[in-house]
């Protein structure tokens, strides 16, 4: 039998008392892509810092290329032909495609930098992957999809074995994700192994040989791709039966309340729609056509040059978040930790981060208030914590998105818009954000605008649908209309 | 697991109280004459300066933060209202009042800089330190400033029973730095941005009212510290405060406030005031000349930054 490029033995992790990692073993052959799925909290991250050196695993060996690895440091997992993409890029945006790609052992000749050699080694080993993308431009004015080729051309530039890909697609277009599978199998026919990571299961049937599930950081099974289906690794995953049940509607729509015309910012154009008291409205579209651009829009967080919000027969200016928020209207945004949560603050902190003004007299914080409406969310939502002195940090994807949650619902919104809720959240946190979106709209009234890439979660949730395109919207699907094909049709260049 | 990691934390809030008594009881031992109430009172009287001016500066820097140009703004402020009482004969409180409104209006220049020109903090307050000193020097021809108002002594030099004037008016900015920042949605607000701005402003913050605000009061707090330290020296230095923020800055950063901003407690900035009070002091009692003082004091920095840093990023990788 060939000899396997990757060999993991019954590796163990431990974190101060949790164990990470139990008793994982692997084997990985050459030129094989293989898939690694698995919730949110079930070890994928651990299981490639432990490849790639950042996490020294406790007991068990790992076996690359042949040979025993021992202290494995990400300099050494380098040199042995080790390369990682992870989901936040390490380009230094003011530098050239090829200075990139070349930093830190450029082409010289006399002791200086040729710069033309640079150049087109550069575009020769970007066009090999069957892209174009010219060495010179400054990687700050590339698209995220192109600056994802750079990080990979920088990868196989090095001559790797082994290519550790931390969901590559989460911020590419349709179109590009298909470009991504491309380079992949080209990867593949160079004898490079893949270990692809992936929230997306339609893309691991696409692109994978083999698929590992991980789940409460044991090892639960490895199979070939073609031999398995969609609905079994779900069943791997969670460890029961979960089928994609959306929560139905159950108490009828009101009245038109609110309302966008014309709406125009320096990202987006003739924005137009109405929204009905208690109605899901979902935005889809592909990455890029204006969504979260919209949203900010509404909410006052990007500038308006044109248009006009009307709410409950009013015209309202939302000139910044906090009159949006005056308003009624509550924006959870796309990127929890950047730009939802103050991560190194208690629970607390954050569900009245919003809402102080409500809970104060002349400035003064009424503590016990602000714990009140803490331990009410905590308890509404379900949300997992010691207790509300616990910070944002320490909590899952799933937990965090609740708190966020919780922090517009003590403002009181009216209208919240949800930019991709379930991102990045394992499967059971997802059906209980869905479950609370439903309950929003149909017990407490609440209008929702709910941005997702997720076609399944629209299509489960909407009532209708717009689709934007190229800044702007460019139709509305409505009951049995909202189906994958339809959206496709209108968000597709 | 849990519990032990608050169990560390907690420990690690304690550690600069335990230096603290440390250095205090090195000091008894090797300076004769260091444990007394003289000694005590002294030390408290000399960082009462610093520690008015240290209640905002911990506000700035919990932004994310920062402002050098304090120890020049002590230094103006000193000549500025000691040039208006015996020039301009100006009754001591309207000087009072007209030198903290200059120090209000200072500080919203470097908050005008600092956030809608986006000119990192430092720099800003770099340009704004050389200004003052500048104008300290024009103002009093380089010379200094005397003949200041017998009664006007009260607020340096003064006691209140036992306790000296100085001590009470930093001991009340604390106190109301404490409340402001700890139960107001201001002070909320001020950790919010230094922990995460974008977030703020998503949730409905108004970053330009705080972020002026934090400048205005640390110029605010400066200018006051500018006074107690005229009255103090019973003369308009314009070398006055020199090299202040330096010491202001350590203090506030040995209490563990960080200087990315967002986390720390005002109250343990007490406690890095009085060590770096020992530490001069104690040297000083022990003939240590003011160069070396420099060298330690730059070292003490240092080592209190590299602390926060390292600490945090151990925390950060157990995440």
């Amino acid at each position: 039998m060939e000899q396997p490029i990757l060999e993991l033995k019954n590796i163990v992790k431990r974190f101060s008392g949790v164990t990470a990692l139990d008793d994982v073993s692997l084997t990985i052959k050459r030129g094989e892509v293989r898939a690694l799925v698995g919730e949110n909290g079930a070890g994928k991250s651990t299981l490639i810092k432990v490849i790639s050196g950042a996490h020294m695993p406790n007991s068990g060996e790992y076996w690359f290329d042949g040979g025993k690895v021992e202290n494995c440091t990400p300099t050494k997992a380098k040199d042995m032909g080790i390369g990682v993409i992870y989901q936040e890029l390490n380009l230094m945006p003011q530098l050239t495609v090829a200075e990139n790609i070349f930093f830190g052992r450029e082409i010289k000749k006399g002791g200086i930098l040729d710069k033309k050699a640079m150049n087109n080694k550069c575009a020769q080993l970007i066009s090999e992957l069957g892209i174009e993308i010219d060495p010179r431009r400054k990687v700050r004015e590339l698209t995220i999809a192109e600056q994802q080729v750079v990080e990979i051309v920088k990868a196989v530039s090095s001559d790797i074995k082994f290519l550790i890909m931390d969901e590559p697609t989460a911020p590419l277009t349709n179109n590009e994700i298909e470009k991504m599978f491309e380079i992949i199998r080209k990867l593949r026919k160079k004898q490079i192994s893949i270990l692809y990571i992936s929230h997306r299961l339609e893309e691991i049937f696409e692109v994978s040989d083999t698929v590992t599930v991980l789940r409460d950081g044991k090892h639960i099974v490895t199979m070939n791709t073609a031999e398995t289906d969609r609905s079994m690794l779900i069943k791997h995953m969670v460890g029961r039966e979960l089928g994609q049940n959306f929560p139905r509607r159950e108490s009828p729509i009101g009245e038109e309340i609110f309302s966008v015309s014309n709406l125009k910012t320096a990202q987006i154009h003739d924005c137009s729609f109405k929204l009905r008291k208690g109605e899901i409205l979902g935005i889809s579209g592909l990455v890029g056509a204006g969504r979260t651009e919209l949203a900010r829009a509404i909410f006052g967080a990007d500038k308006l040059e044109g248009g006009s919000i009307v709410y409950k027969g009013e015209t309202i200016c939302n000139s910044n978040p906090k009159q949006a928020i005056r308003n009624g209207i509550g924006l959870i945004t796309e990127d929890r930790k950047n730009q939802g949560l103050l991560l190194n603050k208690d629970i607390s902190y954050n569900t009245t981060y919003a809402s102080l003004e409500k809970i104060s007299r002349f400035g003064v914080i009424k503590k016990r208030q602000g714990d009140e409406i803490t331990d009410r969310y905590i308890n509404a939502m379900n949300i997992k914590v010691h207790s509300r002195e616990q910070l944002a940090r320490t909590l899952s994807g799933g937990n965090q998105q609740k708190v966020v949650l919780g922090k517009w619902l003590a403002t009181d919104s009216e209208i919240l818009i949800f930019d991709e809720p379930t991102r990045g959240i394992d499967i059971g946190a997802k059906q209980e954000i869905y479950k609370l979106i439903r309950n929003l709209s149909d017990k407490e009234g609440k209008t929702i605008i709910m941005i997702s890439s997720e076609m399944i979660e629209l299509i489960g949730m909407c009532d209708r649908v717009l689709v934007m395109r190229g800044r702007t919207i460019v139709g509305e699907l409505t009951g049995d209309d909202i189906t994958q094909e339809n959206i496709l049709e209108l968000a597709a260049e | 697991m849990k519990e032990k990691q608050h169990k560390k934390i907690r420990l690690s809030q304690y550690a600069i109280y335990l230096v603290m008594i440390a250095l205090i009881v090195f000091f008894s031992i090797v300076a004769d004459g260091f444990f007394s109430s003289t000694t005590f009172f002294n030390i408290l009287r000399q960082v009462a300066v610093n520690g008015i001016a240290a209640v905002g500066m911990t506000m700035v820097i919990l932004t994310g933060g920062i402002d050098i140009s304090v120890g020049s703004l002590i230094g103006a402020s000193s000549v500025g209202c000691a040039i208006l009482m015996t020039t301009y004969h100006v009754n001591p409180i309207i000087a009072i009042v007209i030198t903290l409104a200059f120090g209000l209006l200072v500080g919203l220049c470097n908050g005008f800089f600092i956030y809608e020109v986006k000119i990192p903090p430092m720099i800003a307050t770099l340009a704004s330190m050389s200004i003052l000193r500048g104008a300290a020097y024009i103002l009093s021809d380089g010379l200094p400033v005397y003949d200041i108002p017998e009664k006007f002594a009260v607020l340096g030099q003064g006691y209140l029973g036992v306790i000296p004037v100085p001590v009470i008016i930093m001991t009340v900015c604390f106190v109301v730095g404490y409340f402001v920042l700890e139960h107001t949605s201001f002070g909320r607000y001020i950790y919010g941005i230094g922990s995460n701005l974008e977030a703020s402003r998503l949730s409905g913050v108004n970053v330009r009212k705080v972020m002026y605000s934090v400048y205005a009061i640390c110029g605010t707090l400066a200018s006051l510290a500018g006074i107690v330290y005229l009255s103090r020296v019973n003369s308009g230095q314009p070398k006055g405060g020199e090299g202040y923020e330096m010491d202001i800055i350590t203090a506030v950063v040995l209490g563990g406030v960080s200087t990315t901003g967002g986390e720390g407690k005002i109250a343990r900035v007490i406690a890095g005031l009085v060590i770096m009070g020992v530490l001069m002091t104690g040297m000083t009692m022990k003939g240590i000349p003011d160069y070396y003082q420099r060298v330690v004091k730059g070292f003490v920095l240092l080592a209190a930054i590299s602390y926060d840093i390292l600490s945090r990023r151990r925390i950060a990788e157990k995440g």
